[in-house]
């Protein structure tokens, strides 16, 4: 199943003009833990398709309201020449889309 | 005092808020006033050309009766990052608004203006002094990135503000702040608890968007304890819930459980959420761990040369799949016409197709063309005219650019405006967002009184 059919809110934002922000937000803790627990979802995997480094990938679980943070390096800073989203928040696509399997 | 009451406007001064919103926190007989008027969300132009973001329209709109209401009831007002990004102009701007609001209403009032503005050699200096890290993935900063900005700001901390607050200014209007600073300052002068005070004001940075329906442009009320704080949306239609509170520490932040401010780290990985009536959240258990260094963040734009763009549609199915050819060729055309006015090293030419790469930068060549492609071409050159120049050589040959199969022989794009051609202005770029230590953080934050 798709990120984006399992999570009910993924948004991306930059946090500073040099990092940018994914947040998951599940309805229920077995959604939540389902994506958590994931193999496909690692900071490895995050990184290809964002096209940053691994070691650069932060996951960070949020229980309290079942969520996820994932954060990363913007690999242009926001609103830098060639940059394509200055606020960040069309960025959350690729990993919407990833298989949780 | 054993509470104190305090209203943050809006999200942001000038995104506009409902009057009865401020007259139901003059009516809870709050402490004081407090609005943000500053982000970098918007990108560094804005501290690079010394311009406002919202419109000063925009800002005395928001302004006049915030500062009406703070002087009837004599509390004070504190407006941080003043005018968008903080610098002198950009402050100089808003004083000048407040000034003409403060005649028209016959305000008499001590004001306080804080800058924020640093020198570009104490930046150098302090890079030389190995006193500069890079902060939240910037890079490694370098003397020639220095050299490059127009302005180059620090974020102050609570310190200035309280100081001013302390001399009796009935109005502090902050250059670049910290968000917290502006909300924090007082209740930390007044004795609260600086941990609770910093959470507090960080989620009163935004106004009401800690509450349902979401949205910047509300006010929000929040009484500080002992022990705890709780926030009020002051529109009665809106609520706040333990999630709603607590998803907010999500929102453009690097991680969850903690942020740094110039005070320290503030923890909030034991912090409990408690709904106490229908509308209001209580918050206790956050925590300041103290930093060992003082530091400043600093922020500097770097100009980049000046763009224009042109804006057209396709809709030829040939034309949208050879547009990689035709980009390829309106390349070479571009440069060659152009050599002996400008190289082609020293200007940038790019192609944006929407529906193809336009926002991920990456086209997936596994999925169908749409049956419209939306195709934005931005010049950016050492000066305006020579972005013009490239532009208008760029958008005339890529209109009659052939390619293979080409059947449409009259013109590639849709142009939806006459002239086809926009300026852009000036270009920047973030090349300072770095963290200096510093021994005495108020030197850098000079405050000047003013009786109106």
């Amino acid at each position: 199943m798709r990120l984006y059919d399992i999570a009910k809110i993924v948004r991306s934002k930059n946090a500073g003009p040099f990092n940018l922000t994914v947040d998951l937000i599940f309805e229920d803790a077995k959604k939540y833990e389902t994506v958590l627990k994931a193999a496909s979802f690692n900071p490895f995997a995050i990184a290809g398709l964002y096209g940053v480094d691994a070691d650069d990938v932060r996951i960070y679980p949020f229980k309290r309201i079942l969520a996820i943070k994932v954060t990363m390096p913007r690999p242009i800073s926001s609103g830098a020449p060639g940059d394509t989203d200055v606020y960040g928040s069309q960025q959350h696509f690729p990993l919407a889309e990833m298989e949780i399997v | 005092m054993d509470n104190l009451k305090f209203l943050s406007i809006c999200g942001m001064l000038g995104y506009g808020y409902p009057l009865e919103s401020l007259c139901r926190g003059i009516d809870e007989k709050i402490d004081f006033i407090g609005a943000d008027n500053g982000s970098t969300d918007p990108g560094p132009y804005y501290l690079g050309s010394g311009k406002g973001f919202v419109k000063n329209i925009q800002l005395e709109r928001d302004l006049e009766p915030a500062l009406v209401e703070a002087r009837k009831n004599n509390i004070p007002l504190i407006i941080g990052s003043a005018g968008g990004s903080g610098a002198k102009a950009h402050v100089d701007n808003f004083l000048k608004i407040l000034f003409k609001i403060a005649e028209k209403n016959n305000l008499h009032f001590k004001l306080a203006v804080i800058h924020s503005d640093i020198e570009k050699t104490t930046v150098l200096n302090a890079l030389a002094a190995g006193k500069i890290s890079p902060c939240g993935h910037s890079r490694t900063l370098k003397a020639e990135d220095v050299n490059a900005c127009t302005n180059i700001v620090a974020q102050m901390g609570t310190e200035p503000i309280i100081a001013a607050l302390k001399n009796g200014a009935d109005v502090v209007i902050a250059g670049r702040a910290c968000d917290t600073a502006i909300f924090a300052a007082l209740p930390i002068m007044r004795g609260f608890d600086p941990g609770l005070a910093l959470h507090a004001a960080k989620i009163a940075e935004c106004g009401a968007m800690c509450s349902v329906p979401v949205g910047a442009n509300d006010s929000l009320i929040v009484r500080m304890e002992k022990d705890s704080f709780t926030v009020t949306p002051a529109n009665p239609e809106k609520k706040c819930t333990p999630e709603t509170v607590a998803a907010h520490s999500l929102y453009e932040q690097p991680n969850p459980e903690c942020f740094f401010e110039p005070e320290g780290k503030i923890d909030m990985s034991e912090s409990v959420f408690e709904q106490i009536d229908e509308r209001s959240v209580k918050v206790s258990g956050t925590k300041l761990v103290p930093s060992a260094k003082e530091t400043i963040k600093l922020e500097g734009a770097a100009f980049r040369g000046f763009r224009s763009i042109t804006i057209a549609g396709m809709s030829d199915p040939v034309a949208m799949a050879n547009l990689e050819v035709i980009e390829s060729s309106v390349r070479k055309a571009v440069s060659e016409n152009l050599k002996d006015i400008i190289a082609s090293e020293n200007y940038t030419l790019r192609f944006l197709k929407y529906g193809i790469n336009g926002v991920r930068g990456i086209a997936d060549k596994s999925l169908p063309l749409l049956t419209e492609t939306g195709l934005l071409i931005e010049a950016i050159a050492p000066t305006q005219e020579l972005a013009d120049t490239v532009i208008s050589l760029a958008r005339s040959t890529a209109l009659h650019q052939s390619f293979p199969g080409r059947k449409a022989t009259a013109g590639n794009l849709a142009f939806p405006f006459s002239p086809s051609d926009f300026q852009g202005g000036e270009v920047y770029e973030f090349s300072i967002y770095h963290l200096m230590e510093v021994e005495d953080m108020a030197e850098f934050f000079p405050i000047t009184y003013k009786e109106l």
